[in-house]
Order: C-alpha cells, then sequence, then structure tokens
C-alpha cells in the first residue's frame, strides 16, 4: 500500500517538524532567559561582536558601495525619461534606508557570520566541547550561546546602517561625480523625502528584527546539529536557507505594517 | 594582552555604525530641520491642500526654511488649515505669498514662499493672509476647455 | 576503611527498548585508580555519562559521595560537578582560547580568585603535565599528546575528588600514551582524589590502575586487581587481555548464510 505509506512518512514528517518548532522555541526562550551573564560579563559579547560584526564589515561595505553604484545608475536611466534626474538622491536613499540596506545586509550577515556560528556550535559539540562545558558546570547556554546572540543582535542594524550609508555614497560617487547630476538638488531631494522617523527609523527595526531571527536560527542549527561532519555542514546550509526566506517573509511584513497607507 | 585590539576593533566598528547612523539621519534623513536648529510656527489657510502631506519643505527662493508640521480642515471656513515650523534665522514680511507648487510635473508638493514689501515681521502663531492653492490637474484641464469653449 | 566515594547499586539502562546495561555494581573507594574496560560498544560511555549525571538510569542509583546524582536539581548537580574533572576522548579543549585560558576557563568561572593568583594557578597545573611553555599557544597548534595532556591539566584545574577519564589513550603514541598514563597516576596520588578510566587499553591500564571491571552485553562478566585480572583464565578476560582475534567474542557478526550473500549455490 503505496498510498497508505506515503501518508505515514507525511505524518512523521508533520509531527518531527511541529516538535522542532517546539524545541526550537524552548532553546530561544532559554536563551533569553540565561542573557545576565552576556550583560555582566560583557566581554564575552563583545569578543563575540568582533567575529560576527567586525568580521562581516568588509563584505557589508564594498557591497553596500556597489549597490549603492548600480542604484545611482539604474535610477538615473529610468528617472532621465521623466526628465526628473534631481530625483536620484531621493530614489537611491529611500530605496537603501527602507528595504535595500537592512534586506541585503542581513542576507549577506546570515551568510558570512550566521553559517560561521552554526558551524561553530556545531564543531563545539561535535568534538564534545559543550558536553565538557557541561561537566564542569558551566551552563553552555549562557556562556556560549547567549553571547553569540546578543553579538548578532546588537551588530545587526550597525551593519545594515553603515550598508545604506556606504550605498548613498556609492550613489553619490556615481549620480553627481560621474554622471554629474546636481549635487545641491541630489542632496536636498533626500532630505526633502527622507522622514527620520518614518524610513530610517523603521529600517533600524526592520534589521534588528533580522538580526533576532538569523543570530536565533544560526544558534539554533548548530546547537541541535548531528555531532558529525554531514551534520554540521547540514546544519550550515540549512542557517543559510531558512535565514534567507525568514528575512525576506518578515520583510513583506514589517513592511506591511509600517508603510501602509503612506 | 591581545585583548585590548579586539576591543578597540569592536569599538571601532559601534563607532561607525553609530555614525552611519547619524549620518543617514541628519543628512540623508530630515532631522536637521527638525530638532537641530529653533523655529516657530506660522500659519495659512488654503481652500485646497492637493497633495501636500506632513513633513513636506517650505521654501524661499527655491531655499528649505521649514516643514509643514500639520494639515486639518478649519470648520469655520471649511478650507484647509497648513501649520509650518520655520527656521528662527528667516523672518518673513507680513505680506509674504503662501503658495502649493510642485517640483517638477508629478514630483512632492511643497509650499512655497514669496515675500512682500512690509515692514512688519511675522510672529510665531500668526498666518500668512496671502495664499493660493495647489494646482490640481482636472481643474487646470476643466479651466481649459471653458476657456477655449468662450473664446469661440 | 571509609566508605566508597562512589557507589553504583544495581543499574539499569535502555535507549528506548534496547537494553544497555543490566544490573550492574559498583563501588569505588576513595583514593584509588579503577578501570572499566571492555569492548567497544559495550555500554562503556553510557556508564560514564550515568556517573557525571548527564542521563538518569532506567533503574538503580549512583551515589557520589553519598549523594543520589539522579535526586539532584540542576544547581545540586552543578554544585556536585564542581567537584568533579571530566577528561573527554579526544580531550575537549576549547578550540577558540588560548591554552591558558582554557585551564583558566573553570577557575574564572567559578571563583572570584584574582587575575594572579589565576595566572599563578594555571602554571602550575601546566607545569605539572609538563606543558608551562605552551600557554600561549592555541588548541590547534598542539600534538595529540599535548593536547591531552593540557586538557589534563584543564581536568584537575580545581582539584576535584573525582575525577573521570574517557579513553584517556586512545589515539596516542606509545610515549604520550606512558606518559598520559604516569600523569594521571600521579595526579590522582598527588590530589588524594578517586579516579576512574573508562578505557579498552589493557597493557596501559594494567601497569597503572588498582582495580579493573571487565563489562561485556551491559553485564560485569570479571572484576579484579590487575594481578588477579593478568592471571585469570575466564576465556573473555583471556581474549581481551592477549587480544586475540576469536574468543567469546567473535570475529563475525551475526549473518545469514556466507554462501547464500556470495550466491554460490549451497
Amino acid at each position: 500500500m503505496p498510498v497508505a505509506k506515503s501518508l505515514k512518512v507525511i505524518g512523521r514528517r508533520s509531527i518531527n517538524a511541529v516538535w522542532r518548532i517546539g524545541y526550537a522555541s524552548r532553546f530561544f526562550v532559554m536563551t533569553l532567559f540565561y542573557s545576565g551573564t552576556s550583560f555582566r560579563r560583557f566581554r564575552l559579547t563583545v569578543k563575540e561582536m568582533f567575529s560576527s560584526g567586525v568580521m562581516s564589515l568588509i563584505i557589508i561595505l564594498v557591497s553596500g558601495m556597489f549597490v549603492g553604484m548600480v542604484l545611482g545608475l539604474q535610477g538615473y536611466e529610468t528617472l532621465k525619461r521623466y526628465g526628473s534626474e534631481s530625483a536620484l538622491g531621493s530614489l537611491v536613499a529611500l530605496s537603501l534606508v527602507r528595504e535595500l540596506g537592512p534586506v541585503l545586509a542581513a542576507l549577506l550577515f546570515a551568510s558570512r557570520a550566521g553559517s560561521a556560528m552554526t558551524a561553530e556550535i556545531g564543531l563545539m559539540k561535535a568534538t564534545e566541547q559543550i558536553a565538557a562545558m557541561e561537566m564542569m558546570a558551566v551552563n553552555p547556554i549562557a556562556r556560549v550561546v547567549a553571547p553569540r546572540f546578543w553579538a548578532g543582535v546588537i551588530s545587526m542594524p550597525l551593519l545594515a546602517a553603515l550598508f545604506s550609508a556606504m550605498g548613498v555614497f556609492g550613489g553619490y560617487v556615481v549620480g553627481v561625480v560621474i554622471i554629474g547630476v546636481d549635487e545641491g538638488s541630489f542632496w536636498s531631494q533626500m532630505q526633502a523625502s527622507v522622514d527620520f522617523q518614518h524610513d530610517v527609523l523603521n529600517g533600524v527595526i526592520k534589521s534588528f528584527v533580522f538580526g533576532l531571527a538569523v543570530t536565533a536560527i544560526a544558534l539554533f542549527e548548530g546547537y541541535d546539529a548531528p555531532p558529525t561532519a554531514e551534520g554540521v555542514s547540514g546544519a550550515t546550509t540549512r542557517t543559510v536557507v531558512q535565514s534567507s526566506l525568514a528575512i525576506l517573509m518578515l520583510d513583506f511584513i514589517l513592511t506591511a505594517f509600517m508603510f501602509q497607507g503612506a | 594582552m591581545e585583548r585590548t585590539t579586539l576591543d578597540l576593533w569592536v569599538g571601532a566598528f559601534v563607532v561607525a555604525g553609530l555614525g552611519a547612523l547619524v549620518v543617514l539621519a541628519l543628512k540623508v534623513g530630515n532631522l536637521s530641520t527638525y530638532n537641530v536648529s529653533e523655529s516657530y510656527v506660522l500659519q495659512a489657510h488654503f481652500t485646497n491642500v492637493g497633495g501636500l502631506k506632513p513633513t513636506a519643505s517650505v521654501r524661499s527662493s527655491g531655499v528649505l526654511v521649514g516643514r509643514v508640521t500639520g494639515i486639518v480642515l478649519d470648520t469655520e471656513r471649511y478650507e484647509a488649515r497648513v501649520t509650518m515650523s520655520i527656521d528662527k534665522r528667516y523672518q518673513f514680511p507680513k505680506d509674504t505669498f503662501a503658495n502649493i507648487l510642485t517640483s517638477g510635473l508629478l514630483g512632492e508638493q511643497y509650499i512655497g514662499l514669496m515675500p512682500g514689501g512690509d515692514d512688519v515681521m511675522l510672529k510665531s502663531g500668526d498666518e500668512f493672509k496671502k495664499t493660493q492653492s495647489a494646482v490640481v490637474l482636472e481643474d487646470l484641464i476643466g479651466k481649459f476647455f471653458t476657456s477655449s469653449v468662450d473664446a469661440k | 576503611m571509609s566508605a566508597p566515594l562512589v557507589e553504583v547499586r544495581d543499574v539499569n539502562f535502555a535507549y528506548d527498548s534496547r537494553p544497555i546495561l543490566k544490573g550492574i555494581n559498583m563501588s569505588f573507594p576513595k583514593g584509588k585508580l579503577i578501570a572499566i574496560m571492555g569492548g567497544s560498544g559495550c555500554g562503556k560511555t553510557t556508564l560514564f555519562r550515568l556517573i557525571g549525571g548527564a542521563i538518569k538510569p532506567t533503574r538503580g542509583e549512583i551515589r557520589i559521595d553519598g549523594q543520589d546524582m539522579h535526586e539532584l536539581d540542576q544547581q545540586g548537580l552543578y554544585d556536585m560537578r564542581r567537584k568533579m574533572g571530566v577528561l573527554f576522548q579526544f580531550g575537549a579543549l576549547f578550540t577558540d582560547m588560548s591554552v591558558f585560558d582554557n585551564v583558566a576557563f573553570q577557575m574564572r568561572e567559578h571563583t572570584d580568585l584574582p587575575e594572579e593568583v589565576i595566572r599563578d594557578l594555571v602554571m602550575m597545573k601546566l607545569h605539572a603535565v609538563g606543558l608551562r611553555g605552551t600557554h600561549d599557544l592555541m588548541p590547534a597548534e598542539l600534538s595529540g599528546g599535548m593536547a591531552r595532556r593540557v586538557a589534563l591539566a584543564r581536568t584537575v584545574a580545581l582539584d576535584p575528588m573525582l575525577i573521570l577519564y574517557d579513553e584517556p589513550f586512545a589515539g596516542l603514541d606509545p610515549i604520550s600514551l606512558t606518559v598520559v598514563g604516569q600523569l594521571i597516576r600521579k595526579l590522582n596520588d598527588a590530589l588524594g582524589a578517586t579516579s576512574v578510566i573508562v578505557t579498552h587499553d589493557v597493557q596501559e591500564s594494567l601497569k597503572i590502575v588498582d582495580y579493573i571491571y571487565f563489562i561485556a552485553d551491559g553485564v560485569i562478566v570479571a572484576e579484579g586487581t590487575p594481578d588477579e585480572i593478568s592471571a585469570s583464565d575466564k576465556p573473555f578476560v583471556h581474549q581481551f587481555v592477549h587480544g586475540e582475534m576469536d574468543g567469546p567474542v567473535p570475529f563475525h557478526y551475526p549473518g545469514g548464510d556466507y554462501r547464500k550473500d556470495l550466491g554460490v549455490p549451497a
């Protein structure tokens, strides 16, 4: 009976999925619960901010620059048709601050820092470092997981802001310096259309939520990874795939809330 | 030990990130005109504000001098009352014209101020007496039609 | 003689419904070095995790210093573990910390000692295993034997009363093997601790331990002092001690008819 068999498989998979969601939620709550150490001994968090935040700087800055340059070039070509090249500044800034900055920075962060977190924790588990810590009466969630979590959550908005700022600069270089759009109108149009609360602050909130999602997924996948080479590599892949999906879905939901009727 | 260089890097990262946020707020966004300079409030009544929105800019000779802070319907006159905050550095004569203008054909709407010649300056809470409403495209087309019919 | 430090009473353990341990009884007197031996997959590591309180037995109890490990709550278990040292297979050094920080780890986590005192203590521990000179290396820069000795120094960092060793000899060259074996003995005597070694390395263990338990198929098949074990004529012990290929532990995993698997007509 192949039908009964495949039903059985689907049933088992669904139960497993629900199980995992429950386990992941418990893991997330435990991480928040044992977060005291991350702030009492802030140096632990600072150390992780180095490996997730500072180490992601180069890719974030370079990508931001190029995305801004492409926006400048494409935006100019499109706006020229309507004779409103002067709106280039507001086009570049709005798309970066509202969408591209938080989203692209988070996607890059997921593949640069998120996957590294998963692999690191997965390997710590595979080489019994997590078990050793537990046998030394040190809670690995408080000592290993939570500092990485907060480091990611703090770094993400900063990285997104750097990405956007770099992008605006890239747009400026292409639009004003290379193509020759009027510098005054570039900046004034930008300032006239970008609202601090509505655009900049909402962008920061977005990147904060993305940081939360990416690090939570990365840490859980690492902690839950089977302690083998395939287990860790599979978990790393899952981190990148799941974080990217989560970022895009959350972006839609947040955008729908923030910019409705605006 | 080695830790101090690490702290330095993380510190530089945080400063750069916060700096980027400040740049976004001041250079890219409009925070600079909100809080940084002191401002005073002026009002104007318009029969039609068109697509004017709060936070729209107020300009004189093309220079940004303030922002629209509120648009409400004044039920005594059934006209839109627009409040705007103007940079303290700029003073305008009592007979200044306030017009709702559009930047480009399809661009954002803003308020343009055309100063008159009066010696008395507007104070906080005062109102522009002379205003011109937004140009609504439908009205414009309508006028064009009637005038061309009249001409025949 | 005082009460034993560790008592294992009638412990049973099963994964799902597959029994791993069946009615194990052991007692580890204070100050002794005990080996638990058996072939791969005989339940040694399970027993090890039971003693560490990482898993609960299906039946029976494990008492350490008079305390039932499985009646303790999280805090009680953590308090008990502070008095225990565990050396994991392959050392399990924290790869993101230097040798110094690895040894200092527990001192920094559990005590408020000033950094100068920690430094002195770490140097003493590293000196005891002969690796004071490696303190600012990373674990990846150490050889297998050196890493094991650093892990040993880390294990005894807080002077534990009970030290558990999981396969301390696995994957070591003969020189490192002797060094680690002698260190285990010396550290145990110097600290007045009780040590339990889970291993399948017979020759090295016979040289250093006080008492040996043999486990096969989840039960204790033999026990005694090294001399008794060497002289034992029980078939299993004989096979194990002398490393014979076939005996009570068969060479062939049970399979169907060989000729049938090869497609040869019977």
